[in-house]
């Protein structure tokens, strides 16, 4: 299963193995990483999923698409690599991803 | 502030609002013990996907739970399932379980939801009439949407709308009964309504407005509808959206008041100073538009429980959150905030007929909400908007070419 590294704004980490199928904040969410929010369940509603992807990964995870671009641009202190992260669905080709928290959700 | 974080704390429904009071007991350092009561065989869930998603086909159960099982051990937690409160004792401060079971608290969570109105109408008992609630009624309904046969909806409101794009998506002939003049004519404006018929008679669904199922046919399973008028629609099953009604019954008979919901202060407690509610159940004053209200979403659950929770620990917050609510029909995702009732002007950004609206409601100057239509540009600086009380100017509102972000300054 692949991996997947939370950091948190403080810098704890946490590596978790992330279903393939499944959202980078579901594997957020069955992990219990505090720092994800995901008030609307991923439904691309309320923004307080937002990670920053490792800039290492970004090609890998691709850009936001229209609606997401929309949500991130109020998200709390968005930066480039931003990523709504209930938009980017773990493949194996994501194993070992990084992305980190951002001070705030939402 | 001592005792508080050793009580016991105990939580009458695992839906939305009592995981999340759950959870955030133990974020803000509550250590005692916590027992979280559900009906239902599930543990805490999301019901939302259960009327898109889920129904689609494309999950499995377990992505709908709110958190993994171990979360509960872990968080000392106990979870109970398919356990019904049959009362609520005050003096003694007992809850007791429909089989017998006694459990003392020292603090109380009343989080038990809302439950669809039913249809009453000859026939409404016939197998293939359905309601949409819980997972075991999804799968229901899952089991016979079958391409080629004919869905009828009872109810153009959220329920319906989103049932009847799944279906139609599936192949199956949809027709929604919705008594008033137009669709979700309880929850939005006439802009609204008129995108939202288009949108769904544009994806073939049969949409009669006016129109009232009087009773229904058939002789094991449903077999038609009979309209007012008249005339009798063929088809192979039945989903009613008529709405909900909040679930108050126990609390109703333990003494606690309530008036379109169990009435809470605007910290989320009844009249019983060790007991709180929070969610689709209750009935609560809004700082923000200085009247109460009750709200059947998963914004106001999560908030409201959040907020109790705090409560219940020992804080002092008050719920003073801006009402919020998202739909996804076919390939159009509304995202609401506020409430537009009182309203007496409305603005329109972007055009009737595109894919892309917000239609602003206004009192008096002061922006009291804004429903949009895959445009969360306008949903989210709205939302700010309207926390702030402010009166923005209607040009910069109307405006698709000016930048909403210069509306925040």
């Amino acid at each position: 299963m692949p991996k997947i590294r939370f950091i948190e704004h403080n810098g704890k980490e946490h590596v978790v193995e992330a279903e393939v199928g499944l959202s980078v904040m579901e594997a957020a969410i069955r992990n219990m990483i505090p720092g994800i929010d995901a008030d609307c369940g991923g439904a691309c509603a309320c923004a307080t999923c937002h990670v920053y992807v490792d800039e290492a990964w970004s090609a890998k995870t691709g850009k936001p698409a229209a609606m997401e671009e929309s949500m991130l641009d109020f998200a709390y202190e968005p930066r480039e690599t931003s990523r709504l992260s209930c938009q980017i669905k773990v493949s194996e080709a994501l194993d070992g991803l990084v992305v980190r928290l951002p001070e705030f959700q939402g | 502030m001592g005792t508080e974080l050793t009580d016991t704390i105990v939580i009458i429904g695992a839906g939305q609002a009592g995981l999340q009071a759950a959870a955030s007991l133990r974020q803000e350092g509550f250590a005692g013990d916590i027992t979280l009561i559900g009906a239902e065989p599930e543990p805490p869930y999301q019901r939302p996907p259960l009327s898109k998603a889920y129904l689609d086909g494309g999950l499995e159960a377990s992505r709908l739970y709110l958190k993994p099982l171990e979360f509960y051990a872990k968080q000392r937690i106990a979870l109970r399932r398919n356990a019904r409160v049959a009362a609520i004792d005050r003096q003694d401060k007992q809850v007791a379980l429909a089989g017998g079971e006694a459990l003392s608290y020292d603090r109380l969570l009343i989080a038990t939801g809302a439950a669809p109105r039913r249809l009453a109408a000859p026939g409404a008992e016939l197998a293939g009439v359905f309601y949409l609630r819980s997972v075991a009624d999804s799968d229901a309904l899952r089991a016979v949407l079958r391409a080629g046969e004919r869905l009828v909806i009872i109810g153009a409101g959220y329920i319906g709308l989103e049932v009847a794009a799944v279906a139609r998506k599936a192949g199956l002939a949809v027709t929604v009964l919705e008594a008033m003049d137009r669709p979700l004519a309880r929850v939005a404006g006439p802009e609204v309504s008129a995108f939202y018929e288009d949108l769904h008679r544009g994806h073939g669904v049969d949409l009669r407005l006016g129109a009232a199922a009087l009773g229904f046919e058939g002789k094991d399973r449903v077999e038609a509808v009979a309209l007012k008028g008249g005339e009798t629609i063929p088809c192979g099953a039945v989903l009613v959206g008529i709405g909900v009604a909040p679930v108050t019954g126990i609390a109703e008979a333990a003494g606690l008041a309530t008036a379109n919901g169990l009435l809470v202060d605007d910290h989320a407690r009844t009249g019983d100073a060790a007991i709180w509610a929070a969610g689709d159940c209750t009935n609560f004053p809004s700082p923000l538009y200085g009247r109460r209200m009750r709200l059947e979403s998963v914004p106001n659950a999560i908030e409201q429980a959040k907020v109790a929770a705090a409560n219940m620990a020992g804080r002092d917050v008050v719920y003073d959150a801006v009402p919020w609510f998202w739909s996804d029909q076919h390939d159009v995702k509304l995202q609401t905030a506020g409430i537009s009732e009182g309203a007496d002007q409305r603005i329109v950004r972007g055009e009737a007929g595109a894919k892309r609206l917000a239609v602003w409601s206004l009192k008096e100057g002061r922006l009291l909400a804004v429903d949009t239509m895959n445009d969360p540009a306008s949903f989210i600086v709205g939302k700010r908007l309207i926390a702030a009380k402010a009166s923005p100017d209607p040009k910069g509102l109307a405006d698709p070419a000016q930048d909403l972000k210069s509306l925040l300054s």
